[in-house]
C-alpha cells in the first residue's frame, strides 16, 4: 500500500472502567488542593523544565485525575522541583506535593 | 558499718547506667568514619579540649543561654545541674575525710549520714570551719529544691519561665521525671529524720527539721528514718535505670555533643552516629515550640524540633513530621544545645523518598561567553522580573563585564530538590550549573535569589567569590560606580531565612539600606526574623497555612508603620505582595530607584 505519511490516530478514549483511580484518591485526599486546579496552563508556560522538554505539569494533573499512569513516571523524572509553578498557580495548588506524591505513589505501587 | 541492703537500689541502678553509657559512646566510636575519627583523635591531644570543657562548665552546669532567655528558666536548671555536681562533689570530699580512705565504696558519699551520725568535731574540722561540711552540704540541698521548686511551678506556670507552652511529655520521661523529683526531697527526709532520731548529725537544715519531725511525730524512729533511706536509694536508682530511655539522657549525650562540636566534627549526610547523638541530645525543654510559626500561625502542633526528634528517637517518624515544616531555622537557632534540626529533617525527609530516578538528561551542553562577573538570577527571580530587571540596569550603570547566565534558560540551583530530600539527584543540576558558571572564566558569581546564593556557597565547591546582590551592590556603591540620591523613604527590612539565619549575612543590606533609606526597627530582627510563609522547605501544607504564616510576619514587621517593606529575596517579594497592605520592594529595586535619573 502506499504511503502518504498519514496512520490513525491513536484512541483517546477516556476509559474509567479500565484505569486505575487509586492513585487518584491516594493524592486527592492527602493534598485536596488538588482539586482546585481549573487547568489554565499557568504553572505549564512557567515551568523551568519546560523550557527544555515537552514535561506539562498540567497534563501530569489531568492524567492523575484520569488514573493514567503509564507515562506519569518518564514525565515527573524531568521535573526540578524548583516550586515556579506552585507560586504561579491562581488556585494556590501545591504542585509540589503533588510531584511527590506521585513519587511515593509510584514507589508503594512498584510501578 | 558501711553496708546496708538499701544500697543496693542505688548500685545496680548505677552499674546499669554505667554500662548502657559505655556501651553507646563505644557504638558511636565504632560507627565514625575515619575523618571524623581522626578529628577525635587530634581534638583530645589540642587546646579544643579545654575549650570543649569551659563550654560543657557554662553550657551543661551554669545554663547560661537558658539565663539570658529566661532568668528563671536559667536559675531552675542551674540548681539542679550545678547543685547537684557540688552536692557529689562535696559528698564525696567529706566522706573521704569521715571514712580516712582515698576511696569508699561509690554509695557511701552519697548515704553518709546514714552511716555516720557523729556529734564529735572531726580533727580536720579544727583547722577549717567547724560543722563546714555538714552546713554546706544543708545549702547545697536547699539549692537543688528551689530549683524542684521553680520546675513543679513551670508545669503549670510556664508562662513565668518565658514559655508559652511546654512540652507534652511521654510515659518514660514522666516516670523519670517524677523519679528525680522525689530524690532530693527524700534526701531531705531521710538525713532529717536520722539526724532527729539520733538528736545530732544533721546541718542548720536537716537538724531543724529533723528535730521538728521528732517533736510533732514522736512515733519516728530509726526504723522511720530507715525506710526513708529505703526510698531514697529507690528513687535514684529508678532514676538511674530510667534514664537513658528517657529525655534526661540529653544529660550524659550533651556532654559529647559539646566535645565532638568542639573538635569540629559536624552533622554529615551518612554520620548516623552523629544523628543519634543530636536526637539523644534533645533535652525537650520545649524552647522550640514558642518560636515555630507553625504552630504560632499555622495552628500545627505536632511537628516542631521537639516533636521531631522525640519521633526519630521512638523510630515512628511520620511522613507528615518530615514535610509540615518550613526548613527556617528558627528552631535550632533558639536551641540552647544547638541540634541541626533543620538538618535532621531533611536527613529523614530522604528517607521518605525512595524514588530517586530523575532524568535531566535533556539538559544541552551550552557553551557560555567570558565574563568577569556572572549573574545568576535564580528561578524565582524569574517571577519578579523588576528584580532581575533592576539588576541588569544598575549592573550596566557601574559598567560591569557581566554574563546573565540564566536568562533564557534557567536550571533550577538543586536547593528545592536537596529540601523534598532528594539531595543525590540535585547534584546532577548542581554539575549543570557548575559547568556553565566556570566556563565562564567569571571570578564573582552574584545571584538574587538567597535559597540560590545558599546552595553555591554550601554544595557547589566553587573556587570563585559567591555574592548575593545586597553584598555585590554594597560594593558597587563603595566603589562609587553607582551614584545615589537621597531616597528617604521609611521602610522596615525582612531578612530571609537562607541569606541571614542561614549564611549569616546581615550587615550588609542594612548598611546598604541605612545609606538610601530611614531603616526602621520591627520586633523580629536579624537571626529572630520570621518566615514569610513561602518556604520551598515546606512540602506538604494548604495555602490557607501559609496566608497565617504570612500574616503573622507582616504584622509584627508592620508595627513600626514603614512605607515599604524592603526584602532581599523573589520569594519573599512575592510572597508579602500577595497579603501586604504596604508596598515590597526587592533591596535592588530599591537601589535602582535612588540612582538620578
Amino acid at each position: 500500500m502506499k504511503s502518504f505519511g498519514y496512520t490513525i490516530s491513536e484512541d483517546r478514549q477516556i476509559d474509567f472502567d479500565a484505569n486505575d483511580r487509586n492513585m487518584t484518591g491516594f493524592i486527592n485526599s492527602i493534598e485536596p488542593s488538588i482539586r482546585l486546579c481549573l487547568g489554565c496552563g499557568s504553572c505549564t508556560a512557567t515551568c523551568s523544565a519546560g523550557h527544555f522538554t515537552d514535561l506539562n505539569i498540567r497534563r501530569i494533573h489531568t492524567l492523575v485525575q484520569r488514573g493514567e499512569l503509564q507515562h506519569l513516571k518518564k514525565e515527573i523524572m524531568k521535573c526540578m522541583l524548583c516550586g515556579k509553578c506552585q507560586l504561579v498557580c491562581p488556585r494556590g495548588v501545591n504542585l509540589r506535593n503533588l510531584i511527590l506524591l506521585i513519587h511515593s505513589a509510584l514507589e508503594k505501587s512498584g510501578l | 558499718m558501711t553496708f546496708n541492703l538499701f544500697v543496693l537500689p542505688f548500685i545496680l541502678g548505677f552499674i546499669f547506667l554505667l554500662f548502657s553509657l559505655v556501651k553507646k559512646n563505644r557504638e558511636w566510636i565504632h560507627k565514625m568514619d575515619s575523618t571524623d575519627r581522626k578529628k577525635l583523635n587530634n581534638g583530645l591531644r589540642s587546646p579544643r579540649l579545654f575549650l570543649a570543657l569551659r563550654e560543657i562548665f557554662f553550657e551543661s552546669l551554669l545554663h547560661r543561654k537558658m539565663f539570658r532567655r529566661n532568668p528563671l528558666l536559667g536559675y531552675m536548671h542551674m540548681s539542679f545541674a550545678f547543685g547537684w555536681l557540688l552536692l557529689i562533689l562535696f559528698g564525696n570530699m567529706e566522706s573521704r575525710i569521715y571514712s580516712g580512705f582515698w576511696i569508699n565504696p561509690p554509695y557511701y558519699p552519697i548515704f553518709l549520714k546514714f552511716f555516720i551520725h557523729d556529734k564529735h568535731v572531726l580533727p580536720f574540722e579544727i583547722f577549717t570551719v567547724p560543722g563546714f561540711f555538714r552546713f554546706s552540704m544543708d545549702l547545697l540541698l536547699v539549692f537543688v529544691l528551689s530549683g524542684l521548686v521553680l520546675a513543679i511551678i513551670k508545669r503549670s506556670r510556664s508562662k513565668w519561665f518565658g514559655l508559652k507552652k511546654t512540652t507534652q511529655l511521654q510515659f518514660t520521661d514522666k516516670v523519670a521525671m517524677t523519679c528525680l523529683w522525689l530524690i532530693f526531697p527524700l534526701r531531705l527526709l531521710a538525713e532529717s529524720f536520722t539526724a532527729g532520731a539520733y538528736g545530732y548529725g544533721g546541718g542548720f537544715v536537716t537538724q531543724h527539721l529533723g528535730n521538728v519531725l521528732a517533736f510533732v511525730w514522736p512515733l519516728s524512729d530509726k526504723a522511720v528514718a530507715y525506710s526513708f533511706w529505703w526510698m531514697y536509694s529507690l528513687s535514684l536508682g529508678i532514676f538511674f535505670v530510667t534514664l537513658p530511655y528517657s529525655r534526661y539522657m540529653h544529660i550524659p549525650t550533651e556532654l559529647i555533643l559539646i566535645l565532638y562540636r568542639n573538635f569540629r566534627i559536624y552533622p554529615k549526610k551518612g554520620s548516623e552516629y552523629f544523628s543519634e547523638i543530636e536526637v539523644l541530645s534533645c533535652p525537650r525543654c520545649g524552647v522550640c515550640i514558642d518560636v515555630c510559626q507553625m504552630n504560632t500561625a499555622a495552628g500545627i502542633h505536632d511537628i516542631q524540633a521537639v516533636y521531631f526528634l522525640q519521633s526519630i528517637r521512638n523510630q515512628q517518624v511520620m511522613e507528615h513530621i518530615t514535610t509540615r515544616c518550613l526548613v527556617c531555622g528558627r528552631c535550632q537557632e533558639i536551641c540552647p544545645v544547638g541540634i541541626h534540626a533543620d538538618f535532621q529533617r531533611i536527613v529523614q525527609r530522604e528517607s521518605f523518598q525512595k524514588l530517586q530516578v530523575q532524568d535531566y538528561s535533556y539538559l544541552i551542553q551550552e557553551s557560555t561567553r567570558k565574563a568577569e562577573v556572572v549573574y545568576f538570577a535564580g528561578c524565582m527571580s524569574h517571577l519578579t522580573p523588576t528584580i532581575p530587571g533592576a539588576m541588569k540596569k544598575i549592573l550596566d550603570i557601574a559598567g560591569v563585564d557581566y554574563l546573565f547566565l540564566d536568562e533564557e534558560r534557567s536550571v533550577c540551583c538543586g536547593r528545592p530538590l536537596m529540601l523534598a530530600g532528594k539531595s543525590s539527584q540535585a547534584q546532577k543540576l548542581v554539575e549543570q550549573n557548575k559547568r556553565k558558571i566556570l566556563d565562564s572564566g567569571a571570578n564573582t558569581l552574584v545571584t538574587s535569589c538567597p535559597i540560590c546564593f545558599r546552595v553555591f556557597r554550601e554544595e557547589y565547591q566553587l573556587d570563585i567569590r559567591i555574592l548575593h546582590h545586597t553584598q555585590y551592590l554594597l560594593e558597587l556603591i563603595k566603589k562609587g560606580k553607582v551614584p545615589l540620591q537621597a531616597y528617604f523613604r521609611k521602610i522596615a527590612y525582612h531578612d530571609p531565612c537562607d541569606l541571614g539565619r542561614g549564611s549569616g549575612i546581615f550587615n550588609e543590606p542594612r548598611e546598604l539600606l541605612r545609606k538610601i533609606a530611614d531603616l526602621v526597627a520591627i520586633g523580629n530582627e536579624g537571626k529572630d526574623s520570621l518566615c514569610c510563609g513561602g518556604s520551598l522547605g515546606l512540602l506538604n501544607a494548604g495555602t490557607e497555612e501559609k496566608n497565617r504564616i504570612t500574616k503573622e510576619t507582616l504584622a509584627n514587621y508592620l508595627e513600626g508603620d514603614p512605607e515599604i517593606l524592603v526584602t532581599a529575596c523573589p520569594l519573599c517579594k512575592k510572597t508579602f505582595a500577595k497579603l501586604s497592605p504596604v508596598e515590597v520592594m526587592d533591596i535592588a529595586e530599591l537601589v535602582m530607584e535612588a540612582i538620578p535619573k
